[in-house]
């Protein structure tokens, strides 16, 4: 991906961007092909997917097989560069040492962040998703409804390119006719699933990820996103022309080199180079914003890794999309005269209610599906199928001891095999020689894993904040966590738990562990999920939230959040679809108030 | 060569006193054939290697295994992933590189495995010693059979033979990442894949029906 050097940069430009990831793909897309000049500021290095994927590596060509080391937490081909639960240099602390209490932060320093291994799935916000508190009295409003997000979850569906089918299911929204792509076919593990979900009254459906089932319509589709503007229709039409369908092989966490799957750096990235009109300098350790005398953004200072000086970028808007816990620092360690606790922090709520995603699952052994007959099932790169929540009519009626739902992630193939035992070891104990190879046959492709998605209600125990005492190696001050879960959140996950148990046994196949008896046993550490959201959420009033409905900061209005971190509540659904289209949406807003010389 | 548990059951007695006589006996002079523990550790790949690249074991950190040991895993392993109907025998495809590569990496996971694997190498030499009088990989497939047959039938919580089958657990589930992780590996167990294509059509009909259920995509 091109990139420029700081003494290549133009004096002043229209927006500084800060992150490169879904929130700051998605911004740079908007504005630049609206014509405004933006410098983009990336912490970590460049990145091309197209030379640099490991799609078809095997295991016997790859170190320890390709297993998980604390240098690639996720295993050798994980699209993750320079990070994964730490980033060498760039330590984070905890402000507890209780055990129930650890906050963990999965980082990328690359180009694209965190989007080029992301798992895909693509999932809206339903309308009682923009309303909880209306709801069921829990958390707070957001200031939009779905109906202001929709034509926005419309545009990046269809320039992403996300498969699934629509379902007409409670708070589930379908997609209007003609905008997701052919879903795939299911897995057998997948039918037995729904079979069984049937009889326990969980729903089985087709998912919705960003992987390209068929090739976009390049013919079509720039015109609905771009109307009037044709400059902008060719060079996406162009860019959707060079983006493959997927061929069915290759998970996609390894990144996608043929660009069959969104990352920021094969979807977002492309055509706003394209345009001319952005410059993005990698290795930028962004420190702060600055402010001028009038109390506006008016750029930000960083630090050059390449060199170790300190640098600045000018800009007449700035839009921070480091991710919620990156931007929420840079927020915080922007103190100046006019903003001594940080930067739009006039409220005191950045950093606050910062949710992450309930996370339990439970794996089966199912006899039904040993010994089948070796078919491939690579497929999408991921999974097909998925449980949206089904229980608000129980909720309702008082049956359940939690608030809000979960859906069900289903992992059921016969993946490619390498670095550790393809069947659990526990299955194989005391056999060898031809035996062992039996019964390895008989148990491979018989597991599946249903692992559950939960929203967590914020709360006050959950905040990010500035360390008093720590540094990075930049000398910039880095994030203390604070984490406490909730009843609500644990009884959820025994709610799961319970659910995946009775849907296992449905099938004829027994749990592989002990259940959970406690919540804590069985939920993930808070941030394990990586949908760390919130922080300086938006809302109606300037005393109860950090910025209004556009993610514009109350308190300077030329600086705006395009990541996470303006969400109010973290619905089941995974975040990254609504978090383009926020992004959209408030380029949208920028280039309307810019030619309007308000910022 | 095809190996297969053998039916026959030894005494718990006897496995016992070959632990017993293994453990009485003097090494002396034996020593230096075993690796030692790795005092410094040679750097990882980083976090940032280059993923494309095809890799060989010894590639980023020095193999260490002594060649008394490489002898002894490649008879280890093709008694437990031996030549038959299913494939290859373990070394046909590497599996003792891997291990080597595995016990010799830098991290956390890999030593802990060394410690395990490094002493349980020693201590199936020592029960051969003790019962045969001969070095383990010198043992014809009737006698090393009949030793992993002792130690995994066994039950007891006697440390010696708690870490005779933790042993047998650890190498077995390396030489299983490693076979399964190959070509021929594949074929064995019945994975299918790693192959562009130009549709994906689920699973085939003789699978459904086994299964009992019809495809709902369509
Ligand atoms: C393994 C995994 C699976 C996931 N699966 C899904 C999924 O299936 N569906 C889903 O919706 N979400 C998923 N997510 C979450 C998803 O990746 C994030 O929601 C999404 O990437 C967030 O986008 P972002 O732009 O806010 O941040 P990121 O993608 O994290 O990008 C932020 C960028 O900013 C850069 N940056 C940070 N600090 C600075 C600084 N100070 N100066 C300059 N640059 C900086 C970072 O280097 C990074 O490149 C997954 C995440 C992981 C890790
Ligand atoms: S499964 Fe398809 S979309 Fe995913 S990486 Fe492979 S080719 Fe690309």
């Amino acid at each position: 991906m091109p990139t420029i050097s700081i003494d290549q940069a133009k004096p002043e430009y229209d927006v500084v961007i800060v992150g490169s990831g879904a929130g700051g793909g998605q911004m740079a897309y908007t504005l630049t092909l609206a014509g405004l000049k933006c410098a983009m500021l990336e912490a970590g290095r460049s990145y091309d997917p197209q030379s640099e994927t490991p799609m078809f590596n095997r295991a016997d060509q790859t170190p320890l097989g390709g297993a998980p080391t604390p240098d690639k937490d996720m295993g050798f081909w994980d699209a993750t560069v320079d990070g994964g639960w730490s980033v060498p240099g760039e330590p984070y602390t905890q402000g507890s040492t209780d055990k129930h209490e650890q906050f963990t932060w999965w980082r990328a320093r690359m180009m694209g962040g965190r989007t080029n291994h992301w798992g895909r799935i693509s999932l809206r916000n339903g309308p009682y998703d923009f309303k909880p508190y209306s709801y069921d009295g829990l958390g707070w409003d957001w200031p939009i409804t779905y109906e202001e997000v929709a034509p926005y979850y419309d545009k990046v569906e269809m320039l992403i390119g996300v498969h699934g089918a629509n379902q007409g299911m409670e708070n589930t929204p379908d997609s209007p006719p003609g905008i997701l792509q052919p879903p795939p076919k299911a897995r057998i593990g997948d039918l037995l699933t729904q079979k069984a979900g049937k009889k326990v009254g969980v729903p089985v459906v087709s998912i919705h990820r960003a992987v390209l089932t068929k090739p976009l319509d390049a013919d079509t589709i720039p015109a609905k996103l771009h109307p009037g503007n044709k400059w902008a229709q060719d060079i996406v039409a162009k860019s959707m022309r060079s983006r493959a369908a997927c061929f069915w092989a290759t998970p996609c966490y390894r990144g996608c080199s043929i660009r069959a799957t969104y990352q920021s750096t094969t979807v977002h990235l492309p055509p706003a180079l394209e345009t001319g009109n952005l410059d993005i300098i990698a290795n930028a350790h962004v420190r702060e914003v600055t402010v001028g005398k009038n109390g506006k953004a008016n750029g930000v200072l960083f630090i050059d890794k390449s060199t170790g000086r300190e640098e600045r970028v000018k800009g007449k808007a700035v839009v921070l999309a480091a991710s919620s816990g990156e931007t929420v620092r840079i927020l915080l360690n922007s103190k100046s005269n006019q903003f001594p606790d940080g930067i739009a922090n006039r409220s005191g709520l950045v950093g606050k209610y910062i949710t992450d995603t309930v996370a339990m699952s439970v794996k089966g052994q199912i006899p039904a599906l040993e010994n089948l007959p070796p078919h491939n099932e690579d497929g999408a790169g991921g999974s097909h199928v998925y449980s949206p929540w089904w229980g608000y009519e129980a909720q309702r009626r008082g049956q359940l001891d939690f608030a809000r739902g979960y859906h069900i992630e289903i992992g059921a193939t016969r993946s490619m095999p390498g670095g550790y035992s393809p069947v659990p070891m526990g299955y194989l104990r005391g056999q060898y020689g031809t035996k062992l190879k039996q019964e390895a046959r008989r148990y491979y492709g018989s597991f599946i894993t249903l692992a559950g998605r939960g929203e967590m209600i914020p709360n006050e125990q959950c905040y990010a904040e500035i360390d008093p005492v720590v540094k990075d190696k930049w000398g910039v001050p880095v994030v203390r966590w604070h984490w406490k879960w909730s009843e609500n959140e644990l009884n959820m996950a025994l709610h799961g738990q319970k659910t995946f148990a009775a849907m296992i046994e449905e099938m004829g196949g027994t749990v592989t562990q002990p259940l959970a008896k406690s919540g804590y046993d069985l939920i993930r550490p808070g941030g394990n999920v990586k949908h760390e959201v919130g922080g300086a959420r938006m809302g109606v009033d300037p005393r109860d939230s950090v910025c209004n409905k556009w993610s514009q900061t109350w308190d300077v209005k030329n600086l705006f959040l395009c990541d996470a971190t303006s969400f109010v509540s973290n619905a089941d659904k995974n975040p990254t679809l609504t978090i383009m289209a926020l992004a959209w949406r408030c380029a949208d807003h920028i280039i309307e108030e810019s030619a309007k010389g308000n910022l | 060569m095809k190996t297969d548990q053998s039916p026959e059951r030894i005494s718990r007695r006897v496995v016992l006193k070959w632990f017993a006589t293994a453990a009485a006996a003097t090494q002396l002079g034996r020593s230096r054939l075993w690796a030692e523990d790795m005092s410094s550790l040679p750097a990882g790949y980083g976090t940032d290697p280059n993923l494309t690249k095809i890799y060989q074991p010894g590639d980023v950190w020095p193999l260490t295994l002594k060649p008394k040991e490489r002898g002894l895993v490649t008879f280890l392993a093709d008694l437990i992933l031996p030549e038959d109907e299913f494939g290859p025998a373990a070394s046909a495809l590497r599996v003792p590189d891997f291990i080597d590569e595995w016990v010799s990496a830098p991290y956390p996971n890999q030593q802990s495995s060394r410690k395990k694997i490094i002493p349980g190498l020693k201590l199936m030499d020592e029960l051969s010693q003790a019962r045969f009088g001969r070095d383990f990989e010198k043992l014809s497939a009737r006698q090393s059979t009949g030793i992993l047959d002792a130690i995994m039938a066994q039950q007891g919580d006697e440390p010696q033979l708690k870490k005779a089958q933790g042993f047998l657990h650890e190498f077995t589930s390396l030489c299983m990442g490693a076979y399964y992780g190959t070509p021929a590996g594949w074929k064995a167990i019945g994975y299918v894949g790693n192959v562009p294509l130009p549709s994906f059509d689920g699973p085939p009909q003789e699978v459904l029906d086994r299964v009992g259920v019809t495809q709902t995509v369509s």
